[in-house]
């Protein structure tokens, strides 16, 4: 249910790109193309010191994403509502454009194991992901922005499809998506169906924001390929075809170029920032 | 509007994957990949849940490798690796906040048998914490030094001094300094066979260790517990009975380690 006292994302429809601190000075002198950041929430949950400076000074010149990557928003257990509050106290004073997190877990009872892991896509959790999407929207008051995950297995038990799981989940909590396409990419593969047909079932009116990403090139058990989301490359050609796609389905909408590992220096990444912006150019306004 | 197959109806042969069952597989690499977990073709898939392994394992080791550059060095990538793995499946992360992740290395280190006959490492582990710490540490206010020099000598004495958070202490009978400076700054001299406890400042954002003497860690420990300065330099005294306050109390103020005063009247 779409509650309409919830600030809703209000990131532009432009590049934006992952903030590394060793490109503080690059951005603030030559930002190119790039309107926005997106800065992973855990890195910013310290007391203080240089990681809060640098964003007091780079939110007057950039929009910023608040990305979540340790909420465990599909854990069994409840949230930790330790991690909620120093969410709400980010949100709070950084007050940034957007919130967005991962259909994913990584905590598991006092353990957190740093990194995205699968769903099975069942009755089961979509009730529990709608009850946390809930919990996360209700103590933050901001509608949040929902990633699919890139996925190298399948749950037997799935009985949903991860689009109509999607679609679901927005029509229950009123959360708009965050669409990874290097992602979809990179699920399509190894789970053997068309990046095309996912995004043709996706419910692209949702989308509050777009990933693009690299990533690497491994084999399963039998020679199948098996797509590896490291982002620590430029994006693959597939994956911008696929930015292009999504793109005349949703209309201008912001697109991240994402690099965490390996980071390159500014102009390697501007440049990938560049091509989302020709990539944007190219959708017709509205 | 529901999708046409709501609600969808659940074979009750089907293998379920509870998420105690991945985190038991995702850290020990002896045991089978949980049931439930296929390929697209519904085929069992080693080496698909080997990528989760794998990204955990490396994640884990990426985050203390970040976090403990001189504990590296002093071991080599691959020793240090092979420590990181050990640690990692034994101490995984308690949050997500990272950046404190490698609290229960020192520990950890000390009871590390292969590595006991490098005594200093635990130590060496405790100040790179701590130099973390402080990076993270809240912003604050330096102290007006003139405050202090306002006070008469029997009022300056029966002062508390507040610290700023970004202050560390670490003890040691090590000389972890030298050796925390012989791997970071070149031209650093060859550490030296003394007890080095050390402190952290942060006077803007970069912190930085200074080499202590026994009798000045024992000072800056009473101030920690809230002594009086008196009370902090008799505790100096007792270890050094020529110990000299000046020095230490000019550090903290250059290093802007001082944020407030409490005098007997306050």
């Amino acid at each position: 249910m779409l509650d309409a006292t919830l600030t809703p994302p209000r990131l532009p429809a432009a590049p934006g790109v992952g903030y590394k601190a060793q490109h503080f000075a690059d951005l603030r002198a030559a930002p190119g193309p790039v309107k926005w950041l997106e800065i992973h929430a855990e890195n910013y949950m310290g007391d203080g010191g240089r990681p809060h400076a640098q964003l007091r000074a780079l939110r007057e010149d950039f929009a910023i994403s608040v990305h979540g990557v340790g909420l465990s928003i599909g854990g069994e257990g409840r949230l930790d509502p330790d991690h909620l509050a120093r969410l709400k106290a980010l949100v709070g004073w950084l007050e940034p454009a957007s919130f967005s997190e991962h259909l994913a877990w990584s905590t598991h009872g006092a353990e957190f194991l740093d990194d995205l892991l699968p769903l099975p896509y069942t009755d089961a959790t979509l009730i529990r992901v709608a009850d946390h999407i809930d919990e996360v929207q209700d103590v933050l008051g901001r509608r949040m922005l929902l990633e699919n995950p890139s996925s190298y297995l399948a749950f037997a038990e799935s009985t949903w499809s991860e689009t109509d799981f999607l679609a679901e989940l927005v029509r229950r909590t009123g959360c708009g998506l965050l669409l990874d396409v290097n992602n979809v990419f990179i699920s399509a593969t190894n789970l053997d169906y068309t990046p095309q047909s996912y995004l043709d079932a996706y419910p692209l009116t949702a989308v509050g924001e777009i990933h693009v990403g690299g990533h690497d090139e491994d084999e399963d058990d039998h020679g199948a390929p098996l797509l590896i989301d490291s982002h620590g490359r430029e994006a693959a050609e597939p994956v911008w075809a696929l930015l292009d796609h999504a793109l005349a389905g949703t209309g201008p909408a912001p697109v991240l170029v994402e690099w965490d590992n390996d980071v390159p220096d500014w102009p390697t990444l501007r440049a990938e920032a560049d091509r989302a912006a020709s990539a944007l150019a190219a959708v017709p306004a509205g | 509007m529901p999708p046409a197959h709501w609600p969808p109806s659940l074979p009750g042969d089907v293998m379920t994957t509870t998420q105690a069952d991945f985190r038991a597989a995702l850290l020990d690499p002896e045991r089978a990949v949980p049931d439930g977990l296929t390929d697209p073709a519904g085929q069992p898939t080693k080496r698909r849940f080997a990528v989760y392994r794998n990204n955990v394992t490396v994640a884990l080791i990426d985050a203390l490798r970040t976090g403990f550059p001189v504990l590296c060095k002093l071991l080599g990538d691959q020793n240090f690796d092979q420590l990181a793995r050990v640690f990692a499946r034994a101490h995984p992360p308690t949050s997500p906040l990272m950046m404190h992740y490698g609290a229960a290395l020192p520990a950890f280190l000390d009871g590390f048998e292969p590595l006991a006959r490098i005594g200093y490492l635990p130590d060496i582990a405790r100040l790179e914490l701590a130099l973390r710490h402080a990076y993270h540490a809240a912003d604050s206010t330096p102290l007006d030094a003139a405050r202090l020099g306002a006070l008469p000598p029997e009022v300056l004495m029966q002062t508390r001094l507040h610290l700023s958070p970004a202050v560390q202490l670490v003890h040691s009978r090590w000389p972890i300094h030298d050796i925390w400076c012989y791997n970071t700054r070149a031209g650093a001299q060859k550490p030296r066979s003394i007890a080095q406890p050390v402190l952290v400042t942060r006077a803007k954002f970069d912190p930085e260790p200074h080499a202590l003497t026994p009798a000045q860690a024992a000072w800056i420990q009473a101030i920690i517990d809230g002594a009086t300065l008196e009370n902090a330099v008799d505790a100096a005294t007792a270890i050094d009975a020529n110990f000299d306050l000046g020095p230490l109390l000019t550090l903290l103020i250059q290093h802007n380690a001082l944020t407030d005063i409490t005098t007997p009247k306050d």
